[in-house]
């Protein structure tokens, strides 16, 4: 069953060409999809589209049918920065969309226990985001995404800021979220070893202008060996595919 | 894992404030500013002292520090000084109110309402740089010699300070932010209650402090102009009948207070901005 379908798809920024041109794509209902490409691509442009913060200049894109009209509650949105409001607690950020929703206070408190537990954080839920570590604060953001019940989870780069060990121990949580929590993920990244270890498929993105250069299922069982050959094989394609992309761009970036 | 702990310590944002830190340095450090208190007193008092013996200067022109504590005994005895401190802070804390809500009711307006700043924002921008004073004259024309013309001079000055850091800090929300909550089902109106003005809350906290020390300075320049109480007037009364020790006196007492409301405000945004103080290891 399609859960996001993003027909023709266009994308211009004032200023240059056209950021995006001529995007199809059906994800299907608890799919779990990267997006992967060098920067420059589009990818987060893309994204920002179905989380409803940027209107496409061609083309739809919609979620269960329904044509994106801004942002809203059935897509939770995970970002780089991390984007918690520092005047609220750990707790009181993971309570942030049941609060909106106008949930009784022990309710709204109950659900955030449940979800900072979910990520691995019980008992930090009083603490502020600055008492916090990158990785803690990404996992708090998670828990703030899914305590509102989104059916479609939009990640983009989430990890990118994180060390190399964090970033690992973390796909791996929000694999076994995942699994436990069933979404439609689309999840934005550059990094190759990533895309693979998470996703069902990888979108491959073409750069200048943006676009869809090719889409690879990734049919390895879970939970993924990292050096298993296959695992090894897939990442090679992907990495001269996206390898392409990169030497189109040249010397300047 | 502890590295990243400790950058995003650093990245915690503290406001900038004295912190004397822990244990031995923070006594060493505590000793040392008290020692800056009584080093000031000491020299003054050897000045005048020194003075005595050399002739440098009339010793009429500056009294040693006792004599000036004498003088303030003396108008505390005959109610004066009472009496001129309460009229002051009257004036200033009924002007600051006035200023603070117009304040931060107008920079939250113009900072939410493109159409309101376009309308606004150049007007305040073309009064702002003109001293305050510079109206002084005219608003006792307007509201006379009474409370009318300080408190409305006060609330004047203080307005710009507030005005100003509340629509920096509305501006500068960070746009994630806006997105995060939108994302969540933020309404507009839940989206300003929530996080626009939380965001701006220390910006305009800033703006309240330094409006108050503002009120503080222009109290004393209306005073010398047109009163017959508060401490501008205690200065200047002082000038007249050549009373340097109470001049001083005056002085001093502004100092104190504005100092004492100084730490106040500084505990208050402490208690307010809980989320700013960074973690301890």
């Amino acid at each position: 069953m399609t859960k996001i379908s993003i027909e023709g798809v266009s994308k211009s920024f004032n200023d240059a060409g056209p950021a995006l041109h001529g995007v199809n794509l059906k994800l299907a209902a608890n799919s779990f999809t990267c997006l992967l490409g060098p920067s420059g691509c589009g990818k987060s442009t893309l994204l920002n589209m179905i989380a409803g913060f940027l209107h496409p200049t061609t083309g739809r894109v919609a979620v269960d049918g329904i044509d994106v009209n801004g942002p809203g509650a059935d897509r939770g949105v995970v970002f780089q920065e991390y984007a918690l409001f520092p005047w609220r607690t750990a707790a009181q950020n993971v309570a942030f969309g049941p609060m909106l929703k106008r949930l009784p206070k022990p309710q709204q408190l109950e659900t955030a226990q449940r979800y900072l537990a979910l990520v691995g954080l019980a008992g930090h839920g009083a603490k502020y985001p600055s008492e916090l570590s990158g990785g803690m604060k990404q996992r708090v953001a998670i828990a703030r995404a899914l305590a509102n019940a989104p059916s479609v989870l939009l990640m983009d780069e989430p990890f990118g800021a994180l060390d190399a060990q964090t970033r690992e121990v973390l796909q791996e949580e929000l694999l076994r979220i995942w699994q436990q929590e069933r979404k439609t993920v689309v999840f934005v990244t550059h990094s190759i070893s990533e895309s693979v270890f998470l996703s069902d498929r990888v979108v491959v993105m073409a750069t200048r202008p943006g676009a869809v250069k090719e889409v690879i299922d990734i049919p390895l069982p879970h939970p993924r060996d990292r050096s298993s050959p296959e695992f090894v094989a897939l990442e090679k394609h992907l990495k001269r595919l996206v390898r392409e992309e990169v030497e189109k761009l040249g010397v300047d970036t | 894992m502890s590295a990243s702990i400790a950058a995003a310590q650093k990245a915690g944002q503290s406001p900038p404030r004295v912190r004397l830190g822990t244990g031995s340095a923070r006594i060493r450090r505590l000793a040392l500013r008290t020692l800056s208190v009584v080093l000031f007193f000491a020299l003054w008092y050897a000045v005048t002292w020194l003075n005595r013996a050399a002739h440098w200067f009339n010793p009429l022109l500056l009294p040693p520090p006792d004599k000036v504590l004498e003088a303030g005994i003396e108008l505390v005895r005959t109610g004066e000084l009472q009496h001129d401190i309460a009229a002051s802070l009257y004036r200033v804390v009924v002007g600051f109110v006035i200023a603070s809500v117009l304040g931060v009711a107008t920079g939250l307006l113009v900072g939410t309402w493109r159409t309101l700043e376009d309308l606004l924002d150049p007007m305040i921008e073309l009064l702002r740089p003109i001293p305050p004073l510079a109206f002084l004259p005219m608003m006792v024309l307007w509201f006379g010699i009474g409370e009318g013309s300080k408190i409305a001079f006060i609330a004047y000055a203080a307005f710009f300070p507030v005005f100003t850091t509340t629509l920096e800090g509305i501006k500068f929300v960070d746009p994630v932010l806006l997105r995060a909550a939108s994302s969540l089902g933020a309404t507009r109106a839940e989206m300003f209650r929530y996080v626009i003005f939380p965001a701006a809350l220390p910006a305009i906290i800033t703006g309240l402090r330094l409006a108050f020390g503002l009120s503080f300075f222009v109290i004393v320049a209306a005073e010398f102009i047109a009163a017959d109480s508060g401490l501008g007037y205690l200065i200047n009364d002082a000038r007249t009948f050549f009373l340097v020790s109470n001049m001083l006196l005056g002085a001093a007492v502004i100092g104190i207070i504005g100092f004492t409301f100084n730490i106040a405000l500084r505990r208050l945004e402490h208690a307010l901005l809980r989320w700013r103080r960074p973690a301890r290891p």
